[in-house]
């Protein structure tokens, strides 16, 4: 059955009617065309599909749409700016060489962001932790500790 | 100068903004969604189906089983087509099976509006079946009276070969005064290679034209073997080969886009995909194969190797895939790393059982030979008291190594310098000694592993590639590869050769990802770590041939004879150096000239004839906690003689990714059955890959040689980091223990078995 939900992405706010079974994933892809979010195992397990709700990390096929009713989401489409600059975040998977078939690659931005914006320190071992949630097969992960890391530092 | 230089991935900004596009972002809103059908058995046949409650749903357009398929069967292989008929890949499946080979097997496809209609449909179709005993193990499929998988291959044995090198047997090594000998069972289990993306294709049909949309590593490949399924003229289909989310080998193979472009004949040309679910691609597309191993090995107290035999048997499962490929390639570890001064027996079977097909997976054959090799290689080292270390110094393979049997050489060797390397990173010798006699539930160990490995697939295969570059009035130069990027970096390199060959600075190259068999050249595509080495070629060939060209166009501006011009950053310049005319000037006239007008741009392919060996080694330190049968890695060390690294931080990265993967065959993964070859844990949650917390820092170490059969002194990097790291940690695990584990993975359970029985726990108390 269909519902309209309001909620903001990007920056944007957005009116849609959704079935009131569809995960957000799908709406974020499907509806929104927002294709950086990605399908990787549908079930919590590959943290592909990651997108910040209100800041938090969270598995959007996992999350029905339905809830996410007044709340702000944002996706890697959300870090442009018009001018095609990237953020520090973006730019530090570049640099770092964190990037290798790109499938993990914009969940995990989004999660290293949210490490940044939470203004804490961590230690790599703690940083492993943060970004357990995630799998990557093709980097072994070194490359992309290396790159949160970076990102904390050009933020601080 | 580009090559050799750390350059950004030219694909990087497109990836980390989301603007990369992968299959499922690029089909059509309109297209259908097939959803397969697959069998509740792992061995039997179809006997009716039931598919009338699935077709009334609401939103399902068609239901087509294996009753309505052509009745023509192809192969799966990503290999080059062979003229030859006794070389070509095995036939052995339709689009859809009557009888089933393998538990989810293809059996029925429903097509439906959306998703979730074409999942609920596919529930409501049923089958009955004849069912025969599901054959697990290649004893099991070989033994007298076991039901026949496919009637072409009576007694389930796909191929079987042998070879002796030396003069004498093994009777006669170890008759010798003093020789020692060590004999045992290896086994390593089925794994699969959890790219990121899912396997997904999709096609439609423009009058006779078919397009699919495929996340492949293959695309001309797969060009083929559709053409093949369908029994069409092979250039009706069209292949479209966007950005992958890795492939790992599981997509070197063609594994839904016959069937969606089948499906797209049957619906008037209508758009249709099929993305597999997770737990699919886990439990029904491809896996390494697993191996059973039964070998000895006899040397000298003073570590001469003598001799050793090997007896490998390679589980296939369903469908013969990549088949006897696999077992010929990991026997040729033996020799390949190794010299017996007395002789080398090796015989290899590939057999059919009702496991889930398995395929090509990064190494391909090698991590499973490296595995029963290095093992074996540390016993018997062991069993005479000599350190391993020295062990293969004494026996490796030397400078100017020649296969016996292939010819392929080793054209530059620094396995020494490897050995060498690895030895002070660890600090082995000075370990080795701290860590002799440990008592006490907590110790350390440290252990190595080596291997060598080609460069592509010549001569057992054709090895062909070919670039066309094109010069446009900015002077930017457009470059096509048939080689296919993958995650790799293949883009990126690439990229990098057509700037070196040209002359020009890399912010100049446009190298397109996208591969389009109408368009792009052709390529047999990415496996074998092969494209660096043979397409890289054909992309500076191409280079060369388009600079030519631009320097002849730019001596008749000139008016000046074309010989001892040069084209150099951008510039043409005399033989001094001196620059005579910006490039942009003479692409410009060139393009829009009214008295010489010429389009500048070039085409070459190279058929390659050589091939030449990678070789490495990982050295691993470990801490095992005897009671809790848990290996934690201290220290994890790859050294890699690749030749020349186009891209030291790609190259880097590259390996770093095939640690991980050794270290997930080392540790964690293994693909688990039930008694009906019914898989147990084909989801990402149960199958455990390593996660950021289970991996140690990744140390990798570069020794550079110059190849001088590469284009750029380069050779094989993308498989090789994947193959030493098991058999490392495994011998680090002797180190650390003196327990020889023969299999794979080193699971706390395992362990808990093998402390056990070796008397390492001192009672039943401590588990």
């Amino acid at each position: 059955m269909l519902k309209i939900i309001q909620m903001t992405v990007n920056g944007q706010p957005v009116e849609l009617a959704v079935d009131d079974r569809e995960a957000l994933l799908d709406t974020l892809r499907d509806r929104l065309g927002l294709t950086s979010v990605k399908r990787g195992c549908e079930v919590g397990e590959c943290g592909a599909c990651t997108v910040l709700i209100d800041g938090k990390a969270i598995d959007s096929c996992l999350y029905l749409t339905m809830w996410a009713q007044g709340r702000s989401i944002l996706t890697v489409e959300g870090l442009r700016r018009n001018d095609g600059t990237l953020d520090p975040v973006q730019q530090a998977f570049i640099d770092e060489c964190a990037v290798q078939c790109g499938f993990c690659t914009p969940g995990l931005i989004l999660t290293a962001l949210s490490l940044v914006m939470s203004g804490k320190a961590y230690t790599r071992d703690e940083l492993k932790t943060k970004i357990s949630g995630h799998l990557c097969r093709c980097t072994g992960y070194e490359n992309i500790l290396n790159a949160v890391e970076h990102a904390l530092k050009v933020h601080s | 100068m580009a090559v050799g230089q750390s350059v950004p991935r030219v694909d990087a900004y497109a990836k980390v903004t989301g603007q990369a596009q992968y299959v499922g972002d690029l089909e059509p809103k309109t297209a259908y969604f097939a959803k397969i059908v697959r069998s509740t058995i792992a061995n039997g046949r179809v006997t009716s189906i039931e598919t009338g409650e699935a077709r009334a749903l609401p939103g399902v357009i068609a239901v087509f089983t294996c009753f309505d398929v052509p009745d023509i069967q192809f192969p799966t292989a990503g290999h080059p087509w062979s003229t030859v008929p006794s070389h070509q890949d095995i036939c052995d499946r339709r689009l859809l099976n009557a009888r089933v080979r393998v538990w989810g097997d293809e059996i029925a496809v429903v097509v439906a509006r959306d998703r979730l209609t074409a999942e609920r449909a596919a529930g409501l179709v049923r089958a009955e079946y004849e069912t025969y005993p599901a054959l697990s193990t290649p004893a099991e499929a070989m033994a007298e009276g076991a039901p026949c998988l496919h009637d072409e291959k009576p007694g389930n044995v796909i191929a079987h070969t042998s070879f002796h090198l030396g003069d004498g047997s093994f009777a006669d090594a170890a008759a010798q005064p003093g020789a020692v000998t060590v004999e045992a069972d290896y086994a390593v289990p089925a794994v699969q290679h959890c790219h990121l993306e899912l396997v997904h294709a999709c096609a439609w049909m423009e009058h006779e034209k078919i397009t699919v949309v495929s996340s492949t590593q293959i695309p001309h490949i797969v060009r083929r073997v559709v053409g093949q399924a369908l029994g069409i003229p092979w250039s009706r289909v069209r292949v479209i080969k966007p950005y992958i989310g890795g492939g790992f080998g599981n997509k070197q193979d063609v594994l839904v886009e016959p069937l969606t472009a089948w499906l797209t004949t049957k619906l008037g040309g209508h758009p249709v995909k099929i993305e597999l679910t997770r737990e699919e691609v886990l439990g029904c597309t491809r896996t390494r194969h697993a191996f059973d191993w039964h070998v000895s090995a006899a040397a000298l107290p003073d570590g001469t190797l003598l001799a050793r035999t090997y007896r490998a048997y390679s589980n296939q499962g369903g469908y013969a895939s990549h088949a006897h490929a696999i077992a010929a390639n990991a026997a040729n570890v033996f020799k390949q790393c190794y010299r017996d001064r007395v002789s080398l027996d090796s015989e290899s079977y590939t057999v059919y059982t009702n496991r889930p097909t398995a395929g090509a997976m990064r190494g391909y054959g090698i991590p499973q030979g490296c595995f029963v090799t290095e093992a074996l290689t540390d016993d018997i080292a062991y069993a005479i008291g000599m350190d391993p270390l020295q062990f293969r110094l004494k026996n490796c393979v030397q400078a100017g190594y020649v296969d016996p049997h292939n010819g392929i050489t080793m054209h530059t060797y620094a396995l020494d310098q490897v050995i060498e390397a690895g030895r002070r990173a660890i600090g082995w010798d000075e370990k080795r000694a701290a860590y002799a006699g440990q008592t006490g539930p907590v110790r350390r160990g440290v252990g190595m592993a080596l291997f060598t490995y080609k460069t592509g697939v010549y001569p057992i295969s054709l090895e062909t590639a070919a670039c066309r570059m094109t010069l446009h009035e900015d002077g930017r130069v457009s470059v096509q590869m048939g080689a296919t990027e993958i995650g790799q970096g293949a883009d990126t390199v690439f990229s990098q050769m057509a700037a070196e060959a040209l002359g020009v600075t890399l912010d100049r190259i446009d190298l397109c990802s996208t591969q389009d068999t109408d368009v792009s050249p052709f390529d047999t595509g990415a496996y074998a770590s092969r494209q660096t080495y043979v397409s890289g070629m054909a992309c500076k060939k191409t280079g060369e041939s388009l600079k030519r060209k631009i320097l002849d166009y730019a001596a008749r501006m000139l008016n000046r004879p074309a010989d001892g011009l040069d084209l150099r950053e951008n510039r043409i310049v005399d033989e001094t150096g001196a620059a005579l005319l910006p490039l942009e000037d003479a692409a410009m006239e060139a393009c829009y000239s009214l008295t010489d007008s010429t389009h500048l741009s070039a085409e070459e392919s190279y058929h390659c004839t050589d091939n030449t060996f990678a070789t490495g080694a990982c050295f691993a330190e470990i801490e095992v906690d005897l009671p809790l049968g848990r290996i934690k890695v201290l220290r994890l060390i790859n050294v890699h003689d690749s030749g020349r690294l186009i891209n030291p931080a790609l190259a880097k990265a590259q390996v770093q990714g095939g640690m991980s993967m050794g270290l997930g065959y080392a540790l964690s993964e293994e693909l688990l059955f039930d008694e009906n070859c019914r898989p147990l844990n084909a989801n990402l949650l149960d199958y455990k890959l390593p996660t950021a917390p289970d991996t140690p820092r990744l140390e990798t170490i570069f020794i550079e040689t110059d190849d001088p059969t590469a284009p750029y002194g380069n050779k094989a990097l993308g498989e090789p980091p994947a193959i030493p790291v098991a058999p490392a940690i495994r011998n680090a695990l002797l180190n650390a223990t003196g327990v020889a584990v023969h299999s794979l993975p080193l699971t706390p359970q395992k362990l808990i078995e093998h402390f056990r029985a070796a008397g390492l726990l001192g009672g039943a108390s401590h588990v």
